[in-house]
């Protein structure tokens, strides 16, 4: 009687020892994030709040903003099966590139998928194994000056052409008047991703396609395509200073969030940083669609948006994938949209009462990602990087005026007819 | 004769004893060379010769020379040459590599004598100066090009600002925006890191320079310049080229600079960016192998042309 009280006292205390360990464990996790505007302080508040919540380590490893450098960082850590990184911040056109290294979170995030955009999800589905797990969508906006549209008595412009012209009167008066620093329009010129985002813009929305359409057809070598082209070549020492072809998401944000620019391209996370404090810009600015080519074309905004994945040589999958659904939470959601102005992935935050009061623009953008316009990288699969970067090539020999639109375009058919061969894989 | 066959045994007895010691020592440094150097040589020729990717490098088929020259042929008696030696981009990046090497070593062989001839004359605080004039050198290269990356910057760099106020430029220059001025972005800086570099190999030279030649010359009343090209530039010249090629080994591989200061643009492309394009931000490994091996055969090519042309021996006694 006494030995199998003991023995049970034991196993008790066995069981009770084991159900410790097991949530008591800690894992020491490393999360892989580009660093733009405030994003990387957030996050740490963020894991601040996970770390006390769940008993793990979190370290952020911060990259560059650039997407194209943090793919190539990420393609190589990922080949070489590297497990000190257990999750990835991953940009919406990588799933398929991307998916062979990553954990299938389908079973993991079973009761929560249905809470976010069907669209969104399927972007990262690859072979039906749901490669990310949505943190932030993204669709890009035309910002621009109230005070000095009012002040010379100009309207938000509806096309491309009347953006050039209104820019180009406001800029003059006001460096007539003495402020020489003005400038009409910046966008991301430099030749990476965020160029071929830019003119992808320009291309739809004045009917020239989407460089590859859905069924894999290359359709980049046309003539409202070209004339979209020899229109932005156009505005470089104009309306844009010739630096905007070097100019990523920061720099143009920099131009414009210390008072330079009447009106400039980028995504919603300018919002809040241009309304921050210190910002020279400071309620004197709004947000509209981008200009469309011409009345009665529709306004095209490329689809972007960050995800977050986990690795597959992750030592800690588990405690990787908690992070993740925490980070992809409606809470931290939330958070990241009145706080960062990122525009939630989760259908519900729309009609949220705090968001509408604090952050209007965000509700007044899910009709225009919800219409954005995909990035080839699904037709084009394991080349997507390749064909993006002859775009971008040929979008910058056009702006730099090396070579008109014509000639570019159908040099960049012939190398994307070279590169498809029989067919994309 | 026969002294020679008597002494013949020992002097081999003893030679052969000395070479297995000098082998013996030479072993560990062999074998750390042939892991970290051969064999991932080796790796990228054969990789350039098999269909690699670089998420599946174990899968990897040999494929023979297609990622060097393949002939497609259409069927219709047209047809058309592919691969890396009929692809105009790569040859492009080639040129511009060339370019930028030949520039940039040609600056800095001028400079750094300049300087060297400087630092070799004896003033107050020569110790002082010879460190701060190896800073740029010291900094790395990724961190230098940032740095020169905001200065040059067209809305916020300083150099702008300096030349705005000095009235020099009537608007801001945008350096590294297109192509052509961002080359010469390029080399501003790299002359500027590695002039200390040219300087300090070209300085050890003059040094090696006996005084007694200078009295001699200065006694016979020869001027200055001429005592230069007389009298140390034939003597500095061994340290002179030997400098030179390490400077453009270096150059005909220049990466960073050239990734974070210019615009991806096929004017500006080098062959270490093409080949890391290749590498890892598309999704053809083998390709890049090709390119990488390509480009070890250049420097190679060129390091040994240039050794022939200037008389350039290594084993030679001095």
């Amino acid at each position: 009687m006494k030995r199998s009280t003991a023995i049970i006292a034991l196993s008790a205390g066995i069981a009770l020892g084991s159900l410790m360990t097991t949530t008591a464990f800690a894992a020491e996790l490393a999360i892989v994030a580009g660093a733009t505007g405030k994003s990387i302080e957030m996050l740490r508040t963020q894991l601040d709040a996970f770390e006390a919540k769940s008993g793990h380590k979190v370290s952020i490893v911060t990259m560059p903003s650039s997407t194209t450098d943090q793919f190539g960082q990420y393609k190589l850590w990922l080949a070489a099966e590297n497990a000190d990184i257990d999750i990835y911040r991953t940009d919406v056109i990588w799933a398929p590139q991307l998916a062979k290294h990553l954990v299938d979170l389908t079973q993991a995030t079973k009761d929560v998928v249905g809470d976010h955009f069907d669209a969104i999800i399927e972007s990262q589905t690859v072979n039906g194994k749901l490669v990310a797990l949505p943190l932030f969508t993204d669709a890009p906006a035309l910002y621009y000056r109230k005070d000095l549209l009012e002040k010379h008595g100009a309207k938000v412009p509806a096309s491309w052409a009347e953006l050039a012209s209104t820019a180009k009167l406001i800029q003059d008066k006001e460096r007539s008047a003495g402020n020489s620093g003005i400038h009409g329009f910046v966008f991301q010129g430099n030749a990476y991703e965020g160029l071929t985002c830019d003119a992808l813009e320009w291309v739809k929305s004045n009917g020239g396609g989407q460089i590859v359409e859905p069924d894999g057809t290359i359709s980049i070598n046309n003539p409202r395509a070209a004339e979209a082209l020899t229109m932005a070549a156009s505005w470089i020492g104009t309306i844009s200073p010739k630096g905007v072809l070097a100019y990523q998401e920061e720099d143009a944000r920099g131009v414009w969030q210390t008072g330079n620019a009447v009106f400039m391209r980028n995504w919603p996370y300018a919002y809040a940083l241009g309304n921050s404090a210190d910002s020279a810009v400071k309620g004197k600015f709004d947000v509209a669609t981008l200009p469309v080519g011409k009345s009665g074309d529709s306004s095209a905004a490329t689809l972007g948006g960050w995800n977050l994945a986990v690795s597959k040589y992750s030592k800690h999958q588990e405690a990787a994938i908690e992070l993740v659904k925490y980070l992809g939470s409606t809470e931290v959601q939330k958070q990241n949209a009145l706080l960062l102005s990122n525009l939630p992935t989760i259908k519900s935050l729309y009609d949220d009462a705090d968001i509408k009061s604090q952050q209007p623009v965000i509700p007044r953008w899910k009709s225009v990602f919800l219409n954005a316009v995909p990035r080839p990288s699904a037709p084009t699969k394991r080349s997507y990087n390749e064909v993006s970067k002859e775009f971008w090539t040929a979008v910058h020999n056009t702006l730099s005026g090396n070579g008109t639109a014509e000639k570019n375009l159908a040099k960049l058919e012939a190398r994307l007819i070279r590169l498809k061969g029989d067919g994309w894989k | 004769m026969v002294s020679g066959l008597s002494s013949m045994p020992t002097q081999s007895r003893l030679s052969n004893q000395r070479t297995r010691s000098a082998w013996l020592f030479l072993t560990p440094m062999l074998l750390i060379l042939a892991a970290v150097a051969a064999w991932p040589l080796f790796r990228t020729i054969y990789f350039s010769f098999t269909d690699a990717r670089l998420d599946g490098m174990d899968e990897a088929q040999w494929v023979g020379i297609l990622n060097y020259l393949e002939y497609v042929d259409y069927g219709d008696g047209d047809g058309e040459y592919f691969g890396l030696l009929a692809d105009e981009q790569w040859w492009m990046s080639v040129w511009n590599t060339l370019k930028f090497s030949f520039v940039s070593v040609f600056f800095e062989t001028i400079f750094g004598v300049i300087v060297a001839l400087v630092l070799n004359v004896n003033f107050k605080g020569r110790g002082l100066v010879r460190a701060a004039v190896l800073i740029p050198w010291a900094i790395p290269t990724i961190v230098s090009a940032k740095m020169w990356a905001w200065m040059l910057h067209d809305q916020f760099g300083i150099l702008n600002d300096i030349l705005l106020n000095l009235h020099l430029i009537a608007e801001p220059v945008a350096w590294t925006a297109t192509p052509d001025t961002a080359m010469v972005a390029v080399l501003i800086v790299d002359i500027w890191k590695t002039t200390p570099f040219m300087a300090l190999l070209i300085l050890a030279g003059l040094q090696m320079v006996p005084g007694d030649v200078y009295e001699a010359a200065r006694i016979d009343g020869v001027h200055p310049v001429k005592v230069f090209f007389k009298v140390t530039l034939p003597l500095i010249k061994p340290a002179v080229l030997v400098a030179v090629i390490f400077r453009a080994l270096d150059a005909l591989r220049v990466f960073d600079l050239i990734y974070v200061l210019t615009p991806n643009s096929e004017k500006t492309r080098t062959m270490s960016v093409f080949a890391q394009e290749n590498l890892f931000q598309f999704d053809k490994f083998a390709y890049g192998s090709a390119a990488s091996t390509l480009l070890f055969l250049i420097i190679a090519i060129i390091t040994i042309a240039y050794m022939k042309i200037v008389g350039l021996n290594f084993d030679e006694e001095r």
